[in-house]
């Protein structure tokens, strides 16, 4: 058998970097077609609107990695743009404004890795589809932020907190490099360290695992945990930017991009495989194919069409290689 | 009894799977109003002949007739139709709509176009009622206890017509008294004429209810007889396909090495576990090949497992290396030196996506971290030690396990426990669905590792396996542990003997030890 194994080899490869080739044809359209597209402009507009897509979809691959999917994500961000403002504003905030924002900043990411934790607890503990599980945090997290800031909006101008969505080093925004470091932490985590491989093994085969001595709750309780660490820095990203929290809003829909640039990258939805790096390109993609479209003239809408056609496309192809 | 003109008759059924054969001329043979039981151990063939019957699977040859006229169903449905209905160990109705719907689903009464509720509630109660089951048949199945549930089922097969109803397990999670309801019913069904085909581990369940048994092996069968002309040994004996006194010798790769037994490894005592555990008993020496026997269903996993820690026992003491424990998870039990191989490769064993390598480390990976991060040079170095030393066979290191052999995955497996240094490993079948060569060679294999100290508790349905293999077996039947023979007395007759509990001899000595 071991012959065999030359074909889905190629199929593999193909399925792994279909994303790239697709993300590669349509920077070359663009450098082609799109008027002042190389620039650094438009560069940045790009990577600082992917930027929070891509971060939660970190956290999203390693629970998908392990057979899982969270749909909290989006309310999590919500939590924590709310909690931020809440802090530094605060008259605690106002009078140590270094301390404000170092609180504002940690409890807020902590609070959503908290949630994120919960999560995993309660798929763990009664063994609920995380689907299901997920879904519970997605419906009261969203309430949670509203109840936090009785649903009213926050508008605060604090330079040195939003230095995260607005920042900038060496020109490079902040997030980016927040987004760059957190792929290549997660990536480097999956490839290289005891709990990388952990996540593959309960993802590949839980049961297998579990009798292999992977302690598969922890393991399971943690990713979550961490996808709620990301949410919670992404959803600081988006307040700052924005300059407001509005609890209603913020991260709206952002399970579905996150789950879709993890699909457009190539990691399948049973677990045991994953690349980070993947879901990087994937969402590098849908951003792109959106930019290209509104660049050249076409309507967000016909652009919401065309990303559904990608997501699709994308497992297709994972159904190829897996059927061969 | 078969007076009249047998109702099935299926001959010289045949079936191949990718051209293995499952079924090699396979017969069965029912009378109208006779309950048929169907015994065999594991891949004897029974499921598959009932599928060829109610036309789950297609044959490949063989005919098959019901009441004198030749039949060939296109699919269960079909069947159902057809007079011949199953009956699964898992029941497959709806769980959350009413025992009535249950009944009539998929050809519900109607009336003006709706669905006729009184007459169909009517008719379900009346149905049970036959069994002398009165429950409120509005409510949802999935209120009633599984005895009830499977009640149900069966009363749906009869609301067919059924000529013959087939039982698969019906048993295996129901408790006695629900069982003696179950076997009422099956009395009930005989004397409608209705015939039934009964499909059991559970030998003295037999006895109790069927008029004839047929025993299949190895796709074939092997054996028709009234209940009342054979006892249990020889049933046992026909399922195993042993003759009584002899046993091929040298037919494995174990050399007989008289054990020099060391510290005790494992001591399990009054082990209990779920329904099918309810006293069972093992120990193992280091440097021993203990032999732990049985039918299936006779509850020898459940104990591997419980003594890991996969599944904790509800009562019962456990040692390991001497101490009292009670592992929760198997990360305990592996703590503490402890090894397992299960019996299903594929589900419980290999992470089909990871190479060879990952996998023959997963176990041992956490003893070769560094500040979080795998040692890959110490890996690497493992991984080539046992590579060459089980002599496993892969294009590289880095192929995919599932692309390997069987007995090549069962090396990996074995590699993964032997890199932790074990001092107990737990072997369920360990050379199952393994080509010939390769199962001598793991036989030899274990056989060197218990002469370097290692305690191999071994699960094995072969007998020759057991026989050779083993420095000591314990038998389990139904649960308990009927025997605790040494090497000089596990004679193959002498366990066939034990698992069919009717050698006093073999019992007594359990009490030794």
């Amino acid at each position: 058998m071991p012959q065999k194994s030359a074909s889905p080899d190629v199929l593999a490869f193909l399925r792994r970097y279909a994303a790239l080739a697709a993300l590669l044809v349509l920077l070359a359209f663009n450098f082609a077609v799109t008027p002042h597209f190389a620039s650094l402009q438009t560069l940045n507009v790009n990577l600082t609107q992917v930027a929070t897509i891509v971060i939660v979809s970190v956290g999203m691959t390693l629970v998908i990695a392990t057979g899982g999917i969270d749909l909290s994500v989006g309310s999590l961000m919500a939590i924590s743009g709310a909690l931020a403002p809440l802090i530094f504003l605060s008259s605690f905030g106002r009078s140590h404004p270094g301390i404000g924002n170092a609180l504002a900043f940690v409890v807020s990411v902590g609070v959503a890795g908290i949630f994120g934790a919960f999560n995993g607890w309660f798929i763990t503990r009664f063994q609920v589809q995380p689907i299901v599980g997920t879904l519970v945090m997605f419906i009261a997290g969203r309430g949670i932020g509203q109840v936090m800031t009785n649903g009213n909006l926050q508008v605060f101008k604090n330079p040195t907190f939003q230095f995260i969505g607005l920042g900038r080093i060496f020109g490079v925004p902040f997030q980016v490099i927040v987004m760059l470091a957190l792929v290549a932490a997660a990536a480097w985590t999956l490839r290289r360290t005891l709990f990388g491989r952990e996540i593959l093994a309960v993802g590949g085969n839980e049961r297998a695992a579990r009798l292999s001595g992977v302690p598969v709750n922890r393991v399971k309780r943690w990713v979550y945990a961490i996808s709620g660490l990301c949410a919670g820095i992404a959803g600081l990203v988006v307040v700052s930017i924005n300059s407001s929290s509005d609890a209603n809003r913020v991260g709206l829909g952002m399970e579905l991009d996150a789950i879709a640039a993890v699909a457009v990258g190539g990691t399948p939805f049973t677990g045991g495989q994953a690349s980070v790096v993947g879901s990087l390109i994937g969402a590098l993609l849908i951003q792109l194919v959106r930019y290209t479209l509104l660049a050249n003239g076409v309507p967000d809408a016909a652009a919401l069409v065309v990303k559904g056609a990608i997501i699709a496309g994308a497992v297709w192809s994972q159904q190829r290689g897996k059927s061969a | 009894m078969p007076s009249t003109a047998p109702l099935l008759v299926m001959r010289d059924i045949d079936k191949r799977f990718l051209g293995v054969h499952a079924l090699a001329g396979a017969s069965l043979e029912v009378a109208p109003g006779e309950i048929m039981a169907l015994v065999g151990q594991n891949g004897a063939g029974k499921s598959t002949l009932i599928k060829v019957l109610t036309g789950a699977y297609p044959k490949d040859g063989g005919s098959i007739a019901l009441a004198g006229e030749p039949i060939d169903f296109a699919s269960p449905q079909e069947a159902q139709r057809g007079g011949v209905s199953t009956i699964y160990q898992e029941i497959n109705l709806v769980p959350f709509r009413s025992v009535a719907e249950n009944i009539f689903l998929a050809r519900e009464h109607r009336r003006y176009g709706l669905l006729d509720w009184g007459r169909m509630n009517a008719e379900a109660a009346e149905l049970l009622r036959r069994f002398a089951v009165e429950i409120d048949v509005r409510r949802p199945l999935t209120e009633f206890s599984t005895a009830i549930q499977q009640m149900v089922a069966i009363a749906r097969a009869v609301s067919f017509k059924a000529q013959l109803v087939i039982m698969d397990e019906p048993t295996s999670s129901l408790d006695e008294r629900e069982v003696e309801v179950l076997f009422d019913v099956m009395r009930q069904l005989r004397a409608e004429g209705v015939a039934v085909i009964f499909i059991t581990h559970r030998l003295d369940e037999l006895y109790q209810v069927c008029d004839r048994v047929t025993v299949m092996r190895d796709g074939r069968t092997v054996m028709t007889s009234c209940m009342g002309d054979v006892d249990k040994l020889h049933l046992i004996s026909a399922m195993l396909g042993r003759d009584l006194e002899t046993v091929r010798s040298h037919a494995t790769g174990f050399s007989a090495a008289a054990a020099k037994a060391g510290d005790q490894v494992l001591a399990a005592e009054g082990l209990r576990i779920g329904r099918r555990v309810r006293d069972a008993r093992v120990e193992v020496k280091a440097g021993q090949i203990v032999g732990l026997a049985g039918l299936l269903g006779s509850g020898r996993t459940e104990v591997a497992r419980a003594v890991f820690g996969a599944d904790p026992p509800d009562g019962g003491t456990i040692r390991l290396m001497g101490r009292e424990v009670r592992p929760r998870e198997p990360s305990d039990a592996i703590a503490l030196g402890v090894g397992y191989c299960s019996e299903d490769r594929k589900a419980d064993g290999i992470i089909p996506d990871m190479s060879v390598r990952e996998n023959i480390t997963l176990a041992i990976l956490p003893r070769l971290i560094k500040m979080g991060v795998v040692d890959e040079a110490r890996q690497r170095a493992i991984v080539d030690k046992f590579m060459t030393r089980l002599a496993i066979k892969a294009s590289s290191v880095e192929q995919k396990i599932r692309d390997l052999s069987g007995g090549n995955q069962q090396k990996v497996l074995l590699a993964r426990w032997l890199c932790t240094d074990p001092k107990l490993l737990i072997l369920d079948e360990p050379t199952r669905g393994i080509d010939v060569g390769a199962k001598a060679e793991i036989q030899a294999l274990i056989r060197e590792l218990a002469d370097q100290g290692l305690g191999v508790l071994m699960i094995s349905s072969e007998l020759e396996e057991i026989v050779e293999g083993a420095d000591r077996v314990f038998v389990l039947s139904d649960g308990r542990t009927v025997a605790d023979l040494p090497r000089a007395k596990a004679s193959a007759s002498a366990i066939m003997a034990a698992m069919a509990h009717e050698d006093a001899a073999a019992v007594r000595e359990t009490a030794r030890g």
